[in-house]
């Protein structure tokens, strides 16, 4: 365990990123555990939380990456932010023509409900934009209700929006 | 409907096992095959139903989730919501999937791997084989929907596989929310 620290890697994508960065943290003893990466409009975009190494040591040695367009930040975290998750999961689906604030008017709707974005993928795609998030709603939470407001908000920007249960089968 | 469930005085005297959690390698084993005739067999059905009876939201449960490397499952869909066809509460020892049509997608959560979820396509209608505990007497059960992915699920912790072996996509595994 130890120290928690995250690292973000962005920037020009290659075969190889993953293993020399993996690399790099296990000759100095580190701990990968929870990532997530993808490619942003082309480009190399991971997050992962580290531990068992030096944030510090490891900001200089992954600094090499800046030669092949890959920028690396190390920020250290808070020892226990680990709060439990909790709440009932809903998935958000938006599509419509691209225009700004298409995002920033829906999740307002879903933050004044009390629900936490856990997560989200966004995706332009030629006019087409998409939005998927998957959101942990307060138990009690008044759903029909904020149906409706997401309804209004994806209306006034133009796009249509759906909300609807992700239950799990627990088997 | 009559129920694939022997009537055995022995199959009501089961105990209550510790459900064992990944990483452990009996979940990785693909399990033997049983006599199902024999006594331990029948036990070890009985300590299926008795641990699935006392987890909550528990509909199925496979040997090696007890640690017990051997090819038997217990399954009990018939209160679940999603449910259409259904065979009550039953074991089967050595099953085989001989069938299976029509692939949907849905999320899996399992006692074994408490802390995560994923999307996972199985099909929804199914055909398998197997026998019952105590007699022996060879069955077949068709079924659909949810029954029809729990004993598939089953199957593979039978294989030592996990729904994580088989999560959809690298974006399709979940931390597992909470009900609180």
């Amino acid at each position: 365990m130890g120290t928690s620290f995250a690292i973000t890697v962005v920037g020009h994508d290659r075969p190889g990123i993953i293993a020399e960065v993996t690399g790099a943290l296990a000759d100095l003893g580190g701990n990968l555990e929870d990532s997530s990466m993808t490619l942003l409009r082309g480009h190399f975009a991971w997050t992962l939380v580290v531990t068992g190494t030096d944030p510090v040591v490891t900001q200089e040695r992954l600094r090499p990456l800046q030669d092949s367009g890959l920028w690396t930040t190390v920020i250290p975290l808070p020892e226990s932010d680990a709060a439990p998750r909790s709440g009932v999961s809903y998935v958000l689906s938006v599509h419509g023509g691209d225009r700004p604030g298409i995002v920033a008017k829906l999740t307002e709707v879903v933050a004044a409900a009390g629900g936490n974005i856990v997560d989200l993928t966004t995706r332009l795609a030629g006019d087409l934009y998409v939005l998927v998030a998957e959101v942990a709603l307060p138990v009690g939470a008044d759903v029909a209700l904020l149906e409706r407001q997401i309804s209004a908000a994806a209306t006034s920007v133009g796009v249509g929006a759906t909300l609807r249960p992700e239950d799990t089968d627990l088997l | 409907m009559t129920s694939l469930l022997p009537d055995l005085a022995e199959l009501a005297l089961g105990r209550v096992r510790d459900v064992v959690r990944a990483p452990h390698p009996v979940l990785s084993t693909a399990c033997a095959e049983v006599d199902p005739t024999l006594p331990e067999t029948v036990t070890l059905a009985a300590d299926l139903l008795a641990t699935m009876a006392v987890s909550p939201g528990c509909v199925g449960l496979a040997a090696n989730q007890i640690g017990v490397p051997a090819r038997v499952f217990c399954l009990d869909v018939s209160a679940h919501p999603k449910t259409r066809t259904h065979h009550g509460r039953f074991v089967l020892v050595n099953p085989v999937l001989v069938e299976a049509t029509r692939k949907e997608r849905a999320r899996e959560g399992c006692m074994s791997v408490p802390d995560l979820t994923g999307d996972v396509r199985r099909p929804s209608r199914v055909v398998v084989t197997g026998c019952v505990p105590g007699t022996g007497e060879q069955v077949t059960v068709t079924t659909d929907a949810f029954e029809a992915r729990a004993i598939q699920h089953e199957i593979d912790h039978l294989d030592g596989l996990l729904f994580v072996d088989r999560v959809v996509d690298a974006h399709a595994l979940h931390q597992r929310q909470t009900y609180l």
